[in-house]
């Protein structure tokens, strides 16, 4: 069975012919080439293939292509400003050393601008819990709990 | 995983008879267990029918002392629904606490409390809360819905349409996680309904309990301390690598006084 | 030197990639026509092959070629031989019975290779592997280290006696013995190591395909610098030359040591790219990384000291059994015997240790370098036996090991093995920790903890290790006409930020512009670093460094050179700062870059020099037992225990560790924290597990192999000390990527049974889950109340 699947990712309507058990990360990956969003288990534990459907931050690994259909999808990719400029929590993450080998870091990026919509002021132990679903081997996270907060602070700033 | 077909009907009865089509059909709502399942090809249904398409099975209503939960609400929504936390905020707890925020975020009420992990939150919130299971065909009680490991009182192709939950007079739930997979390998809900007392275990069992003896020494004095000496049976409970049958015995009991302090 | 010198937080330049997903790894690369590996898999510990019947699977749909051991054994595809020599003090030599790819007559782990698929998809690749029909007899297993080397224990090989690899010995028991009979006291403990799975996030993947008309196979996989890989890819395929073979890695992501080694997976996709003259690619999933990449520590160690009146160490017995998997593999064998055995008496000063290690099979994955390599596990007995001495001598840990360090007066300190402790001032670096914690007040914390219910504990983990692993390594500095500067070196960077660290080093040696310069690593074999060791044994902030450094000097003896021919004067009237050549007698100038804008010009320069700024340096600090650095560090964890369920929290956590000068403090203590978390979670979370009656094994995903997470690591406190710079290399570098995960696992366990010391419990083993937690202290109230 092929279906035709449409959605939108970051900004832009598309659409692929897909197999029903294409998962929308390999939608992403391999149809879209956008090559950001990371397989990092077998078990929708790691969080490293998070993305943004409507709205909201799912593992695309544990979700199908067609259960995205009409969806409004974001990635890693679709994060930064239009002029290029890197999104305040993007940018967080650089300036905090929220990173090291970068697996992980497009699922926590994405993860953490999904806390950042949430929590306008985060403190260390909201975030560290709101990191649930993502596992990081490099960082030991301190820095990255940094980031988060310091990202949501300035996604919030204006407001 | 393996092949199938997809189908995404528009309203209950045309799910239903899709279901009935097919022998290996199987329903997904957030998919948060099934998917997995079928990455790893220990499930394999000839077709999946996607029910997020059908309306008005998600949402919260309060009505006098029932909360109301359609079967697609999503664990998040059902975490910070007002509603959820003004009537039982132990169940608002409890599904804030699901897996992490992306799995709350698409995984729901119907596919938990249908499948029965014996790891899941849900039933321990179904049984303890007294809640009623409505399903396209029927109405079933909690005390009748969980049966043994991952089985259910559902017939074949019974879809759970909403979880309608008795508002207690005070709940709390504590659950002890599995340091790997963050599953309930004990959770308790506790609830006082007068002069009644549920106590609610999953995680512990091949499926979810309720534990007599610690509802009897509650409902005379609804506080932790009563809990103290009374503990379940480890026969029977569920032993892996990482907790013995004792040691979850021995956890239930905390988990309960926790519970109730939380209440 | 300016913000973007020697010493200061610079933020990573390679960021951006990766924070927008920019990042190119392996898995996101893919060849034009290429077809899909999957590998079957052993689902036995342990069995023999009776026959593999690959007809059915060969019609599946979509399959191209199906390899088993016979059709490799038939192409001369040759045997993995284990990289290490331990030869025993006897002479015998190690049991090295190498290792089939694909294997042939029987399988030793589950997860062993048996045959892989080639399909146009994955999922048709997959489908075919479910119509292989394998005949296996299965035979006993064993997965149980402490029991390997029995009699009784079932033989995973008929040639080695006991299951043992060898036995490796270090110093005369008859002197030990002699002083164990005069010691005033004797502190011992026996501990466990238990194995771990370092679990980079990347999953393993390679793809590969041959130029037939160059006679090249090229190879794409994560490593940790490709060069090394290749040299030890070509040992295990003799039919094919170095040049014959390229290699090439793109971002990987994560490496703590796994990523350097010579996998079969890899001999197979070059072997099979060649024979079948199509690209292929494998994607490994978790499952198949977990067990196909090589695992860590799995120790059981006994260790004792003979104490003095004073609590001296006057000889210490360490005893070591360590598994290497079911095939000594790659360098296996050695990280127990010669990376441990380098530092076993660790920051103290014992006159002479008896230290024996028996190295021994089991029927799991081959064992190998993991995030300290056999550096931990020495700091882990050394530690537990600081607090034995403690309890023995009825002092206090800190107490213990200040009567037993190796003072600075020492230093230079040979130790017990023969390697030269060239600096550290442990005393001091251990007073800095203690006041950085406010160890003063822990007691007022631990009431506060016990008025919730929570019984506080607090314990130091200090250790010293050995680095800078290969001895060799390269690099080249060039500026163009343009001033742009491109920095060419042997290291790989897996995320320790080298592209934002040399130039630091440049940026302040040549006064150049910090943003024009950029780096390009150990990637690829034929690109534009023929050499290189790439990264482990935190080698790179001195190997790499070193080299840097050295081609600016270069650079800079040419760039007098030419200066001098441009201002009418000799080079050694040339001063060189911050940039600018300077003629001592007439004071002109010329900036660095004016000469790299004349330097291809030959009317402008000498004519006996090679034009360009374009410098190489081949460093080479020599194997010897002087030239390694010494990272050391003094780390505290608290600890809180909920007694009713035997949970462990770490609530507070201090490192302050000696990297000699640091580079980068950002960085480095980014590595820092990066240990401590994969130590804090050897201590409290990971062991991977088999089932004893069949050695399957159980932790087989995330779901049962318990990563740490964010939530179970409290803010992490790092600090240096930097009065003690290496001496052994003039930048005064000292590695910083791996002493988190020797000071974690003590400092954490030595806090736990601090806590638990008032219950009388004495001893407990990693990792420190709940349950055991829990009957330990069950099992004490007990035995109390029966008093």
């Amino acid at each position: 069975m092929s279906i035709t699947v449409n959605m939108t990712v970051n900004g832009k309507k598309v659409s692929g012919d897909v197999e029903p058990r294409t998962l929308l990360v390999h939608f992403i990956r391999e149809h879209l080439k956008l090559t950001g969003t990371h397989v990092a288990c077998d078990t929708s534990q790691c969080g490293a293939c998070t993305v943004h459907v409507d709205g909201k931050a799912v593992k695309s690994c544990t979700m199908l292509a067609v259960q995205a259909e009409g969806a409004d999808v974001t990635t890693i990719e679709g994060v930064a400003n239009a002029d290029g400029s890197l999104h305040p929590m993007q940018f967080a993450f650089q300036d905090n050393h929220g990173l090291q080998c970068g697996f992980c870091t497009p699922g926590m990026v994405m993860m953490a601008i999904d806390i950042g919509k949430r929590h306008a002021n985060p403190d260390a132990d909201t975030v560290r819990h709101e990191l649930d679903g993502n596992i990081c081997r490099c960082t030991g996270y301190h820095n990255i709990v940094k980031a988060v907060i310091a990202g949501a602070k300035a996604m919030n700033a204006s407001k | 995983m393996y092949n199938f077909d997809y189908h995404k009907p528009a309203s209950l009865d045309e799910a239903l008879a899709l279901l009935k089509d097919s022998d290996d059909a199987m329903v997904i709502s957030g998919g948060m267990t099934l998917l997995p399942t079928m990455k790893q090809r220990l499930a394999s249904p000839s077709a999946l029918i996607d029910l997020s398409g059908i309306s008005n099975l998600s949402g919260i209503t309060l009505s006098g002392n029932t909360l109301t939960i359609g079967a697609m609400t999503c664990h998040a929504d059902v975490a910070t629904s007002a509603d959820v936390q003004k009537a039982i905020p132990a169940l608002s707890h409890l599904a804030g606490h699901i897996g992490d925020p992306q799995v709350r975020n698409r995984g729901t009420i119907g596919g938990s409390v249908a499948n029965a992990d014996p790891a899941a939150d849900y039933p321990a919130a179904v049984l303890g809360l007294n809640a009623t299971i409505e399903t396209n065909t029927r109405k079933i009680a909690a005390d009748d819905f969980f049966v043994d490991l991952f089985e259910t009182a559902l017939d074949e192709g019974e879809i759970v349409t909403a979880v309608h939950f008795a508002v207690p007079d005070q709940a709390g739930y504590a659950k002890f996680e599995n340091p790997a997979s963050g599953y309930a390998m004990v959770g308790v809900m506790v609830a006082k309904y007068g002069s009644d007392v549920r106590v609610a275990v999953t995680g512990a069992g091949p499926s979810a309990f309720r534990a007599a003896d610690m509802e009897a020494a509650l409902a005379k004095n609804f506080s932790p301390d009563a809990l103290g000496g009374i503990s379940v049976s480890a026969d029977g409970l569920n032993s892996d690598m990482h907790a013995s049958a004792a040691y979850r015995a021995h956890l239930v009991t905390v988990m309960a006084q926790r519970a109730v302090a939380a209440a | 030197m300016g913000q973007f010198g020697i010493g200061q937080p610079v933020r990573r330049k390679e960021d951006v990639h990766f924070v927008t997903g920019q990042g190119c790894y392996n898995d996101d690369v893919n060849l034009e026509g290429q077809a899909q590996v999957q590998f079957l898999r052993s689902p036995h510990a342990h069995a023999e092959i009776v026959s593999i019947d690959t007809s059915e699977a060969e019609k599946a749909p979509g399959v191209i070629a199906i390899f088993t051991g016979k059709e490799a054994e038939a192409d001369d595809f040759p045997v993995l031989y284990c990289l290490a020599n331990i030869k025993a003090r006897s002479g015998k030599p190690m049991f090295s019975p190498g290792r089939t790819a694909l294997c042939t007559d029987r399988v030793r782990f589950v997860g062993d290779l048996v045959a892989m698929v080639v399909a146009e998809t994955i999922d048709q690749a997959k489908d075919a592997i479910e119509l292989i029909e394998v005949e296996y007899n299965e035979l006993p297993s064993n997965t149980d280290t402490a029991t390997a080397a029995s009699p009784d224990t079932p033989q995973i090989w008929p040639d080695a006696e006991n299951n043992t690899v060898a036995f490796y010995e270090n110093d005369d028991p008859a002197k030990v013995d002699a002083i164990f009979e005069k010691a005033y006291k004797v502190a011992k403990v026996d501990v466990v190591n238990p194995r771990v799975m370092g679990s980079p996030m990347e999953p393993r993947s390679a793809l590969s395909t041959y130029d037939e008309e160059k006679d090249l196979v090229t190879l794409h996989k994560p490593s940790q610098g490709v060069h090394r890989t290749w040299g030890n890819i070509v040992k295990h395929l003799p039919k094919l030359d170095k040049e014959n073979i390229r290699i090439v890695s793109h971002h990987t992501g994560g490496g703590f040591g796994l990523r350097t080694k010579s996998y079969p997976e890899s001999t197979l996709m070059i072997w099979a790219a060649k024979r079948l003259k199509r690209p292929l690619k494998w994607r490994g999933d978790r499952y198949e990384t977990m067990v196909c990449d090589t695992h860590g520590r799995d120790h059981i160690t006994h260790g004792e000291v003979a104490l003095d009146e004073q609590g001296k160490i006057m000889a210490a017995r360490i005893y070591v059994t360590a598994s290497v998997g079911a095939y000594p593999f790659e360098n296996g064998p050695a990280v127990p015997t010669f990376s441990s055995g380098r530092v076993t008496g660790q920051v103290y000063v014992i006159p002479a240790i008896h230290h024996t290690v028996r190295t021994v099979m089991t029927n799991n994955s081959p064992t190998c370098s993991y995030r300290g390599a056999g550096r931990p596990e020495a700091a882990y007995i050394m530690e537990r036996l600081m607090e034995e001495i403690a309890n023995v001598m009825d002092i206090t840990p800190a107490e213990a090991r200040r009567r037993n360090f190796i003072t600075p007066d020492m230093i230079p300190y040979i130790n017990n093995q023969g390697f030269e402790i060239d600096s550290g001032h442990f005393e001091e670096t251990m007073d800095m920790a203690i006041d950085l914690h406010d160890w003063n007040g822990f007691e007022a914390r631990k009431k506060e903890s016990e008025a919730q219910g929570k019984m506080r504990g607090i314990g130091i983990g200090y250790f010293i290790e050995a680095s800078g692993g290969q001895p060799e390594e390269e690099a080249r500095v060039k500026i163009d006409e343009d001033g742009k500067v491109t920095l060419y070196v042997g290291t790989y960077s897996q995320g320790q930020g080298h592209a934002t660290v040399f130039p630091q080093i440049i940026a302040d040696k040549l006064g150049v512009d910090y943003d024009s310069i950029d780096v390009i690593d150990g990637g690829d074999t034929h690109g534009e670093v023929p050499f290189g060791r790439g990264s482990g044994g935190s080698r790179s902030s001195m190997m790499g460094g070193t080299a840097t450094a050295r081609s600016c000097d270069e650079v800079i003896v040419k760039g007098k050179k030419i200066a001098a021919h441009n201002l009418q004067t000799s080079p050694n009237k040339i001063e060189f700062e911050e940039g600018v050549f300077k003629a001592v007698d007439s004071g002109g100038t010329m900036t660095i870059l004016e000469v790299a804008k004349i330097a291809n010009d030959k009317s402008k320069i000498p004519d006996d020099i090679e034009p360009g700024l374009n410098e190489r340096y081949h460093y080479d600090r020599g194997n010897v037992p002087t030239s390694y650095n010494h990272p050391n560090g003094c780390h505290i964890a608290e600890v809180e225990i909920d007694p009713a369920t035997g949970v462990i929290e770490v609530v507070k956590y201090t490192a302050v560790d000696d990297n000699g000068v640091v580079l980068n403090p950002m960085i480095v203590h980014g590595q820092i924290h990066g240990g401590v978390v994969q130590g804090l979670g050897q201590a409290l979370f990971e062991r991977t597990t088999y089932d004893p009656e069949n050695g399957q094994i159980i932790t087989g995903s995330f779901l049962d192999y318990a990563m740490p997470k964010a939530k179970h690591v409290p803010d992490l406190v790092a600090a240096n000390n930097e009065n003690a710079p290496c001496p052994v290399n003039e930048l005064g570098v000292k590695g910083a990527g791996e002493g988190g995960c020797c000071g974690a696992p003590p400092a954490i366990v030595n806090a736990t049974l601090n806590a638990l010391k008032p219950l009388g419990i004495t001893h407990v083993d990693m990792p420190l889950d709940s349950e055991k937690i829990w009957r330990l202290i069950q099992n004490a109230k007990s035995a109390a109340a029966a008093e």
